[in-house]
């Protein structure tokens, strides 16, 4: 009885989950011919232009970037955090998350007022007759918008994580003899190492697929890879070659997710989400 | 002095995070229009917001498509979530690794295979793809926040109700559900919240005449810096910030009850980051 009920669910999985994923690989490997369609590699060979492949180093080179400034303003945070630095600890979590709620466009448009030629950054600098810069439009700006944005997908799982060492093992390595820099190196941080790895992975792969973040704050059309698919998809129409993209940027994540679980080792506990 | 030093660091961070929602907040007050003047006191922005017709229809649509993706994605990841939890082995790997697929894809992928298909079967974009779509993004969220309520389900509840002369139908509908209905608050609030804050999803699938407050907000944003944004921002800001500690005080509320009572083991925390993502 209890069984029938996963039906609807099961269907509706099949018709939007699994077959879309079906067409997009459909797409991907066929071209449109006159009498219809053939089976081909074609949209893959043309990713591998110069012109495109541009636009994917600059994407993996933004998103490692991001991913590392991430890494290292986050991993200080959620040590302090899951430390005895504050009393109490869910208030501090729960303002660091509050943030993350906000429209995700929202967060984004909100850079765009800050840094703006005559935005709140450069009347500041004004006022403490400091030289204007201009960030907006460049690599710069698109690096910060992703770093606002995706440092609490670091934080958290490195604070989840150190939250849970077992504070004996961290006196004993003292005990035993480890200064405190020892103990960092030897103890917590490979301890720590799974919530990095899930830190690193959940920072990576919307940085790498973003189009809404390079869109507004960063110059040109073709800033990153998550634009040439929207392109393909909704300026140009040419579905095969967008499908093709998103292959490739999926295979990219795969890629990158078994890496990184490689590094993870035995420790299984912590979830990627 | 280390906590000190360590304190201002995490203050740092929060500067960082909390400076430009401010900066929003601020200028959604400011009478002048070029920014970086303050020009005055103003709520003139709130009452263009209200008064613009484009914003107001988007607002519409976005509650619409929240409200009903929210209360569907309910109904059938509750009722997924039992079958899931009754269900042992291969299939149950099969299905719960099928779940996580629109939760780990990247966000523009689950888009655009969803535009595939709704150009494949030759539907027309508006409304109801934008339906379709919020509600397959939302259900596996659904279904992760009602499993874990069924795992501390007590078995004997069930099979009791039968003893007593419940039919299977009564026994879930007058035990089981009152017993899991917090995780199915929960679901339908993540569900609601998701739906309203998405944005790539719903751009890809939807059609002309129907746009959600995201995709307004997005064109509005690429033609340059509009107060009414910042308006709307303080007001989306303040509504989802209002939900935010309705879903934690339950939460807490819950875990202090279970304390209480039965030995639980400990949940994930309240503190999911996962659904306020790009």
């Amino acid at each position: 009885m209890k069984r029938l009920s996963l039906t609807p669910y099961v269907i509706w999985m099949v018709l939007f989950t699994v077959v879309p994923m079906l067409l997009v690989l459909y797409y991907a490997f066929t071209v449109p011919t006159e009498g219809g369609t053939t089976w081909s590699l074609e949209n893959f060979t043309r990713f591998f232009q110069p012109i495109y492949l541009r636009v994917f180093i600059r994407s993996l080179n933004l998103a490692v970037i991001s991913t590392l400034i991430c890494l290292l303003l986050g991993y200080p945070a959620a040590m302090i955090m899951a430390g005895n630095a504050f009393k109490r600890k869910h208030v501090i979590m729960l303002l660091f998350v509050v943030p993350m709620w906000m429209n995700f466009l929202l967060r984004t448009y909100a850079w765009l007022t800050i840094l703006e030629r005559n935005g709140f950054l450069n009347s500041l600098l004004t006022f403490f007759s400091l030289p204007r810069v201009n960030i907006l439009y460049t690599n710069g700006a698109v690096v910060l918008g992703m770093v606002y944005n995706f440092l609490p997908f670091m934080v958290l799982p490195i604070y989840s994580v150190l939250s849970k060492i077992d504070k004996g093992v961290v006196e004993a390595a003292g005990d035993l003899g480890a200064n405190p820099f020892q103990v960092f190196i030897k103890v917590i941080l490979p301890l720590s190492l799974p919530g990095v790895v899930s830190g690193i992975t959940m920072v990576f792969m919307p940085a790498m697929t973003t189009f809404v973040i390079s869109r507004l704050l960063g110059g040109g059309q073709f800033t990153l890879i998550g634009n040439l698919i929207e392109q393909q998809f909704l300026v140009v129409g040419d579905w095969g070659f967008g499908s093709a993209i998103s292959v490739v940027m999926i295979v990219v994540i795969l890629l990158s997710m078994a890496v990184m679980s490689f590094f993870e080792g035995e420790e299984k506990d912590v979830a990627l989400w | 002095m280390v906590r000190w030093l360590k304190r201002s660091y995490i203050y740092l961070i929060f500067a960082f995070l909390y400076l430009p929602i401010a900066v929003l907040m601020v200028y959604s007050l400011n009478d002048a229009r070029s920014r970086g003047m303050w020009g005055g006191f103003t709520l003139r922005w709130y009452v263009e917001l209200f008064q613009d017709r484009t914003i107001m229809n988007s607002l519409y649509a976005t509650l619409i498509i929240g409200v009903s993706s929210a209360l569907i994605a309910t109904v059938i990841g509750t009722m997924a979530a039992i079958g899931i939890h009754n269900t042992r082995g291969v299939p149950k790997k099969l299905i719960m690794n099928v779940t996580y697929l629109p939760v780990l894809n990247p966000e523009i992928v689950t888009a655009i295979s969803l535009m595939l298909l709704f150009v494949f079967s030759r539907m027309r974009f508006g409304y109801i793809t934008l339906l379709l779509s919020h509600i397959t993004f939302n259900v596996p969220y659904v279904i992760l926040s009602v499993l874990p309520k069924l795992r501390q389900l007590n078995k004997h509840l069930y099979e009791a109700a039968l003893d007593l002369g419940c039919t299977p139908l009564q026994a879930l509908w007058k035990v089981i559900i009152p017993e899991i209905m917090p995780g199915i608050i929960t679901g339908l609030l993540l569900a609601f919240t998701l739906s309203i804050d998405d944005f790539v999803v719903s751009f890809f699938t939807t059609g002309s005449g129907v746009s959600t407050l995201s995709i307004t907000v997005y064109s509005m944003a690429r033609r340059g810096i509009n107060p009414k944004i910042n308006a709307l921002s303080t007001i989306m800001f303040t509504f989802v910030l209002a939900l935010l500690i309705i879903v934690n005080v339950r939460q807490a509320r819950e875990e202090r009850k279970e304390r209480n009572g039965r030995r639980v083991p400990k949940k994930d925390s309240p503190y999911d980051p996962r659904f306020g993502s790009a």
